[in-house]
């Protein structure tokens, strides 16, 4: 008589396999194969216009792919819509628009209320608890114009928090703040990754980039390399994704020595 | 053929003379008042219809205007509106006559092609929106205008059709009523219904599709309930001024408030008001299309707006930088009349108006109206018929708190920002009539409370402010305020 054991392992978070997508018949993403597992801090680097937007919102399935698949928990991104949390880019919305600071972080409710429905108070509870996380709920009341940027890029973070996902793609959420928010949302992110939440952060500053997160992706069109920080954040490899850029390069340069 | 261009010129003005002949119903009064009497009497069935119409074009106007403000589509709602013209046509050719559902029905198709013109110009070409919405909106109004000539030479035609140019509330019948009420209504419903999906849509496309809205659906249904609301004022309003409805009464909100929920109500509300003041004033005159009053009316709500308007509006801006520039200039004296004082350690309360002029290296009369200003806030008192002054307990203490923070900011630029001793002081100029309680308990932890600035004048303290009286009455408060 044999026993039949099942075991239930959840799919990984997130899986790319031969991922295509190209702007206008140009590709800026070719074979993307990747694999991330549950409760990583992935941390995605790469020059300008490497893809690193165009990756997380094919992720998301914002894009036309032009080949291949992503799958979410192992299914297609439609079916786990609520397990995602997203923090674009800033510069990405109209900081006139006439919201407030609570407006916007409610809509990171939306997303769970399904069509018609209006937020309740549990809601505005949730988004107030997301706004004291991010020391953002004295300005609750505010329009959104009169923030700093750094004010702003935690509203957009609280926003994420209260859509209580399962795994956060973040567009460059440390770009043009101060140092203080800075390390509010490095606290943040690692109580995220504690409560075994999968991270993909965009990032654009390499010597900070080895201090904050676990694994990095280094991308440029291709993924050049995945894997632990230690591992990855390697003088030729970061050469090859940022290949030939004389700045960029010496900045290399000086975090590897930095770090050895 | 070739002459096509010329021709829609000629037409263009052609066709709006009879419109001046056009007013509401066929009134015979000749006094002003008598007209406005007739017309609040609400006897005349033209009237009535006038009114509702504009309230309800308001209304549907107002609402999606709201939208394509924050969205940054007004030159859209403009193609959009003149795209609506060669379906006006058609929809008359149809059975020849002005049936307003025909009307309604080709008016929101040519609408909805000319934008889904834009967005195929936009996908296929490398041009930008604002070209491929010049080529569209031009192109479509040109073959309305062709068509409408034709139809006017038409045999047997009723006429009146170049009042979709330029508008006529007069010619707003029961029907017409109707199907604006009827359109009004489903925008007001599917906005009430849908507010949370507009809202997030508009804000962040990207974070609401990613939240698994259908952006698309709601874009084309946006799209749609624009293309209604500008059919709906297309009878009262016209063609070429229809989309200032759309606009003018929704900017003339965002100037005065911050949340969308209320940006909505009062576009809503101030298409109301220009609509029905422009259907009236219409009334009054005898020569003037309804369209273009309506626009005129939204104007001035705007205009005031932009004047009056509690936090952007103009003279408020003007009055906070004077009301500003005031304090600052108060705050200054006060500061002249402690270092008087404090130039001869605190002996004796009065300041005389020369010695203050001396300080401040102005003429007399110059001292005496900034002296008067002071009394004027009960900061200081008059002495010795007007010659001297005297600091009242707020006065003294709002110049404690000026003193204390220009030496506060000149001590923490010294000793943490390193900037030399001679360079600081202009910059706390500026900065003492800005900084809060909160900085300047920040500022005094990180210094350590210190109480010498890098000049080796004494910084005043707290306990000196909050006592809130002058250093005169006792001797012990001043010893009390030199050294702490
Ligand atoms: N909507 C778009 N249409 C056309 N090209 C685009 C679009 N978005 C991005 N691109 C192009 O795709 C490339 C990758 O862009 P992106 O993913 O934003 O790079 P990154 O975020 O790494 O800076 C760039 O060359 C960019 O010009
Ligand atoms: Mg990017």
């Amino acid at each position: 008589m044999s026993v039949n054991v099942t075991k239930t392992v959840e799919p990984p978070p997130l899986e790319f396999h031969d991922l295509t997508v190209a702007y206008h018949k140009r590709p800026v993403l070719w074979g993307i194969d990747l694999e991330i597992p549950k409760g990583q801090l992935v941390g995605i680097i790469g020059p300008n216009g490497a893809g690193k937007s165009t990756l997380i919102k094919a992720a998301m399935g914002l894009l036309q792919l032009n080949s291949g698949w992503v799958k979410v928990f192992g299914e297609p991104i439609g079916k786990n819509l609520k397990r995602v949390g997203y923090v674009p880019q800033r510069e990405s919305v109209d900081w006139d628009f006439p919201v407030s600071v609570m407006d916007v972080v409610l809509m990171g409710r939306y997303g769970h209320l399904g069509l018609m429905r209006r937020p309740s108070k549990k809601d505005r509870n949730i988004a107030r608890d997301c706004l004291e996380k991010v020391k953002m709920l004295p300005y609750a009341n505010r329009q959104i114009s009169n923030l700093s940027g750094g004010q702003q890029q935690r509203v957009f973070l609280a926003r994420a928090l209260a859509q209580e996902s399962d795994i956060y793609f973040m567009d460059e959420p440390f770009a043009g703040v101060d140092a203080a928010t800075e390390s509010a949302i490095v606290t943040i992110l690692h109580e995220l990754k504690a409560k075994g939440k999968t991270l993909l952060v965009v990032h654009h500053d390499l010597p900070t980039a080895k201090e904050y997160f676990d694994s990095l992706l280094l991308l440029n069109m291709r993924v050049v390399a995945y894997g632990p920080t230690e591992e990855v954040f390697k003088y030729d490899l970061l050469q090859s994704t940022y290949g030939g850029r004389l700045t960029i390069l010496s900045e290399v340069a000086e975090a590897v020595r930095e770090k050895s | 053929m070739r002459h096509l261009p010329l021709i829609a010129g000629f037409c263009l003005l052609a066709a709006a003379m009879p419109v001046w002949a056009d007013r509401i119903g066929d009134i015979s009064e000749t006094s002003v008042i008598e007209q406005a009497k007739r017309f609040f009497s609400f006897r005349d069935p033209s009237v009535r219809y006038a009114l509702i119409g504009s309230v309800l074009l308001g209304i549907s106007c107002g609402l999606m205007g709201g939208f394509i403000v924050v969205r940054k589509m007004a030159l859209f709602g403009d193609t959009l509106s003149h795209a609506v013209l060669p379906g006006v046509a058609l929809g008359f050719l149809w059975n020849m006559e002005k049936d307003p559902v025909a009307i309604f029905i080709g008016a929101t198709l040519a609408g909805l092609l000319g934008g889904a013109m834009v967005a195929l110009i936009r996908q296929t070409t490398r041009l930008k929106e604002d070209t491929a919405l010049g080529i569209v909106l031009a192109s479509f109004f040109a073959v309305g205008i062709c068509l409408l000539t034709r139809i006017q030479k038409m045999p047997g035609n009723k006429g009146g059709l170049d009042e979709f140019l330029f508008g006529s509330a007069a010619s707003i019948g029961r029907s017409d009523i109707i199907l604006m009420a009827v359109v009004t209504s489903l925008a007001v419903l599917l906005v009430g219904l849908f507010y949370k999906e507009f809202l997030v849509t508009s804000f962040d496309a990207a974070f609401a599709r990613a939240a698994g809205f259908p952006v698309n659906i709601i874009n084309y249904a946006l799209t749609l309930l624009l293309a209604f609301s500008v059919v709906v004022a297309l009878r009262a309003v016209g063609v070429v001024l229809v989309s200032a409805m759309l606009i003018t009464p929704a900017a003339a909100a965002y100037l005065l408030t911050d949340r969308m929920h209320r940006l909505l109500g009062l576009a809503a509300l101030f298409g109301v008001i220009s609509g029905a003041v422009g259907a009236f004033i219409s009334f009054l005159t005898t020569n003037i299309p309804t369209g273009p009053l309506m626009v005129v009316a939204a104007t001035m709500v705007f205009a005031l707006a932009f004047f009056f308007g509690p936090h952007h509006g103009v003279l408020m801006r003007w009055w906070r930088q004077k009301s500003r520039s005031a304090r600052v200039q108060r705050e200054n004296t006060l500061k002249a009349v402690y270092h008087v004082l404090e130039a001869r350690e605190f002996d004796g309360e009065g300041v005389s108006l020369r010695e203050l002029a001396e300080r401040r290296r102005e003429t007399l009369d110059e001292a005496r109206a900034q002296s008067d200003a002071l009394c004027k806030h009960h900061m200081a008192t008059l002495h010795d018929d007007g010659d001297a002054i005297h600091l009242t307990p707020e006065g003294w203490q709002r110049a404690c708190e000026i003193v204390r923070n220009h030496r506060l900011w000149e001590l923490y630029l010294t000793n943490e920002a390193n900037i030399a001793p001679d360079h600081v002081h202009e910059d706390a100029e500026i900065i003492e009539h800005v900084l809060g309680e909160e900085t300047v308990r920040e500022l005094e932890r990180a210094l350590n409370h210190a109480t010498r600035d890098p000049h080796g004048r004494v910084i005043p303290g707290l306990a000196d402010l909050v006592s809130g009286s002058t250093p005169f009455g006792s001797p012990e408060t001043v010893t009390g305020y030199t050294s702490r």
